[in-house]
């Protein structure tokens, strides 16, 4: 393994609510998966990720994230995280309350009320998330992900199980959360309709190993 | 037909029908005392103040092996489960100890240790723990790779993670390793105290073992039988129902 990636500092200045990406391979085993990839997001700007299935866009978004730090590279992340994931991916044993208390150490409680409000989820905050719908557990989702006002935000592939009404209704809240938090945010999917809506550039990953193509 | 929750002790009064039955047809106390025989034995152990000291001795006992059995295990089988590299190192020692039996344990700790305390409660545990392990490590395996990469991604701390993303998971697996463990824990405490202490229900059962008092035995036994199942209902029954309360919500 080559450089290991490196984490931003915890103030936040501009620079470093940004996130900087430079992979220079990736393999499983024998297998290289990523070829060279370099992009940056800057703070308050979103990125699309698109590309065919399988291609790597999974890989890269958990190489971002941290998640997995075996590739050659080096990845430059600010320190408040958030990622949104295909699945609502909630303690579903703590309260709706508790799944944003927990996941954001130094909440108040009074601000964590607010953000589920703020995704219409008042009076929910004592239920399980077993006890809310797949709608609520997204919007729940979508609340823990902006409660800790991250400066980097992740969304892999968060609207692709979702009926058309609903995914239009939630990347409307998504689109008004990320004007308020702003934060340096990455979008993985593999629809271009999803990818140009929210995001203001958009990256093409092709070939094997996949690298970028050129910038839209 | 009769009410579910009545089913248990119908059960149990089938049981004692069957004793009295088989009290009556014996016709000897010295084998078979019939159930009513034993409750003045029971009311003189009570008031002289031996059944309350014997009892309290074994059940201290089995709390400290019990406690460290699941502390042990759980760890064990926690880093086993998540850890490929430590189960290949240490499957072979589960495998040992899993088949070691547990009067061979005793024995050797009574030896190299002594007929100490110490001793007593350490066989009772290394008894225990290779269960407890495999157990937990089963769950361990199961973890959620999602709600794993979640808690990476929010950062939460290693304590927090423990508590609210992998012990909630592990609940139901260290919850069937508990109440499993209680019930072989207690039986093997017996067979301690019965080979090298001076104290406790074991103790007491050998003494009358020796004396060939049928009653006693019993008296003893059924005692402890009694506070163990005060135990499951008062305190294990209630955990359980308490953890896994979010998936009937």
């Amino acid at each position: 393994m080559g450089h290991p990636a490196t984490v931003g500092t915890a103030c936040q200045t501009l620079a470093q609510r940004m996130i900087k990406v430079a992979i220079l391979s990736k393999s499983y085993g024998d297998t290289q998966v990523l070829g060279r990839v370099e992009f940056a997001v800057q703070a308050g700007e979103t990125v699309a990720l698109v590309g065919p299935s399988g291609i790597g866009k999974s890989t890269i978004l958990r190489i971002v994230a941290g998640i997995d730090g075996a590739f050659e590279g080096q990845v430059e992340r600010p320190d408040a995280a958030a990622i949104v994931f295909q699945e609502p991916t909630l303690l579903p044993w703590r309260s709706a309350l508790d799944n944003l208390l927990l996941t954001c150490p130094g909440l108040k409680r009074d601000a964590a009320l607010h953000a589920l409000d703020r995704v219409g989820l008042a009076g929910k905050d004592k239920e399980f998330p077993g006890q809310l719908s797949l709608g609520q557990q997204r919007r729940l989702s979508l609340a823990r992900a902006f409660a800790g006002r991250p400066g980097m935000l992740i969304l892999d592939e968060p609207f692709v199980s979702l009926d058309p009404h609903m995914a239009d209704t939630m990347m409307t809240l998504t689109e008004d959360l990320i004007a308020e938090a702003r934060p340096a945010t990455l979008l993985v999917t593999h629809a271009e309709a999803e990818a140009n809506r929210l995001a203001d550039r958009v990256l093409r990953l092709q070939g094997d190993p996949a690298t970028l193509k050129a910038e839209s | 037909m009769p009410d579910n929750r009545a089913t248990p002790f119908l059960s149990i009064l089938g049981l004692l029908t069957l004793w009295v039955v088989a009290a009556l047809l014996t016709d000897d106390p010295q084998t078979l005392p019939t159930p009513w025989q034993l409750i003045p034995l029971f009311q003189r152990e009570l008031a002289s103040g031996e059944l309350v000291h014997h009892l309290g001795a074994t059940l201290i006992r089995v709390m400290w092996a019990f406690t460290l059995a699941m502390g042990f295990g759980v760890a064990l089988g926690i880093v086993m489960g998540r850890s490929e590299r430590v189960n290949r190192w240490l499957d072979p020692w589960l495998v040992i100890f899993l088949n070691l039996p547990a009067l061979v344990l005793i024995v050797l700790c009574y030896l190299w240790i002594g007929l100490t305390e110490i001793a007593a409660i350490l066989a009772v545990t290394f008894n225990k723990i290779p269960n407890v392990a495999t157990v937990v490590r089963e769950g361990a395996r199961a973890l959620s790779p999602d709600l794993d990469a979640m808690a990476k991604v929010y950062r939460m701390s290693w304590l927090a993670r423990l508590r609210h993303v992998v012990l909630p998971q592990l609940a139901p697996f260290i919850a069937a390793a508990a109440r499993g463990g209680v019930a072989v824990i207690w039986k093997i405490v017996l067979v301690v105290e019965f080979l090298g202490r001076s104290s406790g229900i074991g103790f007491q059962i050998h003494l009358y073992f020796q004396l060939f008092d049928v009653a006693m035995v019993l008296v003893y036994a059924l005692s402890f039988i009694f506070v163990m199942l005060l135990v499951e209902w008062a305190i294990l029954q209630p955990w359980e129902r308490r953890v896994r309360r979010w998936r009937s919500a």
